[in-house]
């Protein structure tokens, strides 16, 4: 009996894992590429998240097919933040670029506390409550859909910057930026398609965050610190270390709600952010500095 | 005498024209309650709160070059520990002012232990606060001896009223002592930037390296510049404790609590003494004025405020990045030892 709950609950957290996993990597590609810290990042998962509830509740289009739409609106809308509002900050100090973006998640969350209040939103699905008997487990549906989502769109990331010439100008950007300059790349730009495409991972785990969780403002800024997190115990730079940090967030919280509290939860990842900083400054899968 | 020579030296490089200034700011501030009223003067007690609390944060942006995000946590750790000493065991703030600051240090320094054992700058240092504060707002609604998230009440009885050893008084009594405060702050950060170790943070900020190589150690002056300001803000957590009589974690560690610290002295001007001070000045009645103005075209949604102060922090940031300060004092043509 209790081994099956711990393995249900183990499994709930590696798929949740997942979608956290997707809005962290947007994080690390940002990070990884243009140098700069997004700041935001959780702010635009829930600016996601609450054009995903208007979709729904307006067109009943489902969270999961929202996601398409929305990382493409997401992808315009950083390239246009990038090109206009970054770019002008990119050789300035880090301390500029950080606070520029607070700046921009005070504007953001607090733009989305007055249109939609505080309250929190829920999204009611028709498979909302539907689930699987896989073995001795349980499986919500709902769920498995949305970390097949995020594994679709991750997947799709990944191939883009292994298989496209644009994908591998990219990277060419974040291992030697002036190696890449030096050959013609345009830098510039690929940092607008870098931020679009960060974004973008930020828009479709936000929409398909909404089949999860109800929405409220307040989940923007717990989002970017989650996606930090995240990032940090996966290693910097990498975008595997970003899935697997998601995986284990995910079924850290999992776990903490059952064995703690639920409203704990964010503690356990803290912990274990500490743990990582203490033992492995470098990150999971990060190289180790220099 | 020690004070006063302290004083003399600041003084000492101050142009005659920024004298003259600083002492009219004084006489103003000091006759401020006489003419004021409550409201005016609960603005005016934000503004020093919000200058001293900045003057704290600035030692260790400004001075260290160390972007801490998350001070709020001290100031909830102060309000916290000076609350529960009153509320359960009588103790009084004046004295339950060293257990609150030597908890903030505590933390403080475990924090920088952990953050520069292992070289954690810039961006990730700025992170790791923001968790600091983070568990210490989750944790603390979960302590029950402080009341958890229901929030901590001090007891505000009448009879209470004037006991200036327990901080129970009128506005006008908060005023003197956030103002003695702010003065103090400042006074304090004008010495520390002449002193040995006010120069050793500037050097570790300008170029870390080059400050090693000069045999400076780095960490220790980091960790002392934190420290410092981990033990201000505590004070200033007394303080508010005091003030508002009640504390909810959600409120006192929030993230939005920790930019309300950061914002004086970045629109004033970050690493300057008087940046943090203008800063105040600039923001607290702009709220003020926002909050009136959003709420007569029935504008008063949450949020608004705190709209309009992003939206300020990203101009400041984009167009005056040193800050509102610097441009102000080339106006008043003061002579930059008055920095």
């Amino acid at each position: 009996m209790t081994f099956s709950l711990y393995l249900e609950v183990l499994v709930q957290g590696v798929l949740t894992g997942l979608v956290y996993g997707l809005m962290a990597l947007g994080l690390s590609v940002i990070f990884g590429v243009v140098r700069v810290v997004n700041f935001a990042h959780g702010e635009f998962a829930v600016l996601a998240m609450y054009t995903t509830f208007v979709l729904f509740t307006v067109l009943h289009l489902d969270p999961i097919v929202a996601a398409i739409p929305i990382a493409a609106l997401f992808f315009v809308m950083g390239w246009l933040l990038q090109r206009f509002v970054v770019q002008p900050f990119i050789h300035r100090p880090q301390h500029d670029q950080f606070i520029l973006l607070v700046g921009l998640a005070i504007v953001l969350v607090n733009a989305l506390l007055m249109i939609f209040g505080p309250d929190s939103r829920h999204t009611n699905l028709a498979y909302s409550y539907d689930s699987w008997f896989v073995g001795p487990i349980i499986v919500d549906k709902v769920r498995a859909y949305a970390a097949a989502a995020a594994v679709v769109v991750t997947a799709a990331l990944f191939a883009f910057f292994r298989f496209t010439l644009v994908g591998t100008a990219i990277r060419a950007c974040a291992d030697n930026l002036t190696g890449a300059a030096v050959v013609g790349l345009d830098v510039k730009k690929l940092y607008a398609l870098t931020f679009g495409l960060g974004l973008a991972c930020a828009g479709a785990a936000g929409a398909i965050m909404v089949a999860l969780t109800d929405v409220t403002p307040m989940l923007a800024p717990s989002f970017t610190l989650l996606a930090f997190t995240i990032v940090i115990i996966g290693g910097l730079g990498s975008m595997a270390g970003a899935l697997l940090g998601g995986l284990l967030i995910g079924v850290a919280e999992a776990l903490a709600s059952i064995i703690v509290a639920p409203s704990m939860k964010s503690m356990v990842s803290f912990a274990l952010l500490v743990a990582v900083l203490a033992l492995r400054p470098q990150g999971l899968l990060g190289k180790p500095a220099t | 005498m020690i004070a006063h020579g302290a004083i003399a030296q600041i003084l000492a490089g101050v142009s005659r024209r920024a004298r003259v200034l600083i002492g009219g700011l004084a006489i103003v501030m000091l006759a401020a309650p006489l003419v004021l009223d409550r409201y005016l003067l609960s603005v005016l007690i934000l503004v020093c709160l919000a200058a001293y609390t900045g003057q704290a944060w600035n030692i260790l942006l400004g001075f260290a070059g160390l972007l801490s995000l998350g001070h709020a946590l001290y100031l909830g750790l102060g309000a916290y520990v000076s609350a529960a000493l009153y509320v359960h065991f009588g103790i009084g703030p004046w004295l339950g002012v060293f257990p609150a600051v030597a908890v903030c240090i505590v933390v403080a320094a475990s924090l920088g232990w952990l953050a520069f054992r292992f070289r954690i700058e810039g961006v990730y240092f700025a992170l790791l606060t923001i968790a600091f504060a983070e568990v210490a707002r989750v944790g603390f609604d979960h302590i029950g001896f402080t009341g958890g998230a229901g929030g901590f009440f001090l007891p505000v009885r009448s009879e209470d009223q004037g006991q200036w050893w327990n901080l129970r008084g009128g506005p006008t009594f908060f005023y003197y002592l956030a103002l003695l405060l702010a003065a103090a702050a400042f006074v304090l950060c004008a010495a520390l930037r002449r002193s040995r170790v006010g120069h050793r943070w500037l050097a570790v900020r300008e170029d870390p390296e080059a400050a090693r190589a000069l045999g400076i150690d780095i960490n220790r002056a980091r960790m002392s510049a934190l420290v410092l300001s981990a033990a201000m803000t505590g004070i200033a957590g007394v303080f508010q404790a005091f003030y508002a009589n009640n504390l909810f974690p959600s409120q006192i560690f929030d993230i939005s609590r920790s930019i309300d610290i950061i914002l004086a002295p970045i629109i004033g001007g970050v690493g300057t003494l008087f940046g943090p001070i203008l800063g105040a000045f600039v923001l607290a009645p702009l709220g003020e004025v926002l909050i009136s103005i959003t709420g007569a075209i029935g504008l008063n949604a949450p949020g608004t405020k705190a709209l309009f102060f992003g939206l300020f922090l990203m101009a400041i940031i984009a167009g005056v990045p040193s800050g509102l300060w610097p441009r102000l004092r080339e106006l008043l043509r003061l002579r930059s030892a008055s920095r």
